[in-house]
């Protein structure tokens, strides 16, 4: 005898990130998932982009990790509040879930905040398909990483609305072919904005942190 | 991998969607569309769910994935086609403004229970 069921299985995951978007909403703070393999420099750039929009937009960081607190103690000397989040805790995780989002905001004071960046486990395969309630995803790929990464995490890159090429200060060191790299980003996801940067240097930095207040402004005046 | 967390998602689904009237039944397998898009292993999915499901009304089910072919459409010209390389990209007119038709399921379709 054969059972109909047709359930999601990440349904569970699907209506907690819906009620995530609507807290979200409600208070008006846009969410901003950022998402990367392992050392892509995610924490650099975040501790960058912190400093320079700090006087502006006020931010506050949930960082997920599978067991350390390195990247929040480093974010934390920015001066923005940090929520560190450690996966252990529900198995190891490869990923944050929408749960996972709710409860760190009960450590945050959401009504003082215009930004929320959650700062995601390293990792560009299982975080892709989890919604946690965020309104925009980036993906942070580094120079020092193959140039076919977009085409092996296809679902990543479908994913983001913005995808960021960083530790371009290495390419005079490196035998590296960044114009493939966009291109492979663009095969995957074609008109998606790329920003080629170093967090180290700042080179490149504006353009991004432009896309980013731009999008804040957006959810801000909606 | 979140093969496992997924996997326990399955059991959870397939489990509630027994009949409660029903006792001593064996439930032969569970059926599974699986995007091709979607970032789960099949085969440690399979593995994942062979584990969690011992000693459970799932014990000895067989998971049947059936695997969904990656389909857009494009919003452009309105083509539609498979996508089986990782080019996002319409096939007749390069537009990159392309909605993913199938793919991405995760979803149980079904259970089957062994007739008595
Ligand atoms: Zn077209």
């Amino acid at each position: 005898m054969e059972i109909k069921v047709v359930k999601k299985v990440l349904g569970v995951n699907d209506t907690m990130a819906k009620q995530n978007r609507d807290m979200f909403t409600e208070k008006r703070v846009f969410v901003l998932n950022m998402m990367s393999s392992p050392g892509s420099g995610k924490t650099t750039l975040l501790e960058k982009t912190l400093i320079q929009i700090m006087p502006e937009i006020k931010t506050a960081v949930i960082v997920g990790d599978i067991c350390t607190s390195n990247d929040a103690d480093r974010l934390a000397v920015t001066g923005v509040p940090v929520v560190q989040v450690n996966t252990d805790e529900f198995g190891g995780d490869c990923h944050l879930a929408a749960h996972v989002i709710e409860k760190a905001c009960e450590n945050i004071d959401l009504d003082s905040i215009d930004l929320l960046i959650v700062e995601n486990v390293g990792n560009l395969v299982c975080p892709a398909e989890f919604d946690i309630g965020e309104d925009a995803r980036a993906v942070v790929l580094s120079v020092a990483e193959g140039e076919d990464k977009p085409l092996k995490y296809p679902l990543m890159f479908r994913k983001c609305d913005a995808a960021i090429l960083n530790k371009t200060d290495l390419l005079p060191y490196l035998d590296y072919d960044s114009k493939q790299a966009v291109n492979n980003i663009l095969q995957v996801h074609p008109e998606m904005p790329v920003f080629e940067l170093s967090a180290k240097t700042g080179d490149g930095l504006e353009s991004w942190i432009d896309w980013l207040k731009e999008y804040v402004r957006k959810k801000l005046q909606a | 991998m979140h093969e496992m967390g997924i996997a326990m998602q399955l059991v959870e689904i397939a489990s509630a969607a027994i009949p409660g009237d029903m006792e001593n039944i064996q439930v032969e397998k569970v059926n599974l569309k699986l995007g091709k898009l979607s970032s789960v292993v099949p085969d440690s999915l399979r593995f994942c769910f062979e584990i969690i499901t011992k000693e459970t009304l799932l014990a000895g089910a067989e998971l049947c994935i059936q695997e969904i072919e990656v389909t857009a459409r494009c919003n452009d010209c309105n083509a539609e086609w498979t996508i089986t390389g990782p080019a996002f990209s319409c096939e007749k007119c390069k537009s990159g403004n392309i909605t993913i038709v199938s793919g991405q399921e995760l979803e149980i379709s079904s259970i089957e229970i062994a007739d008595e």
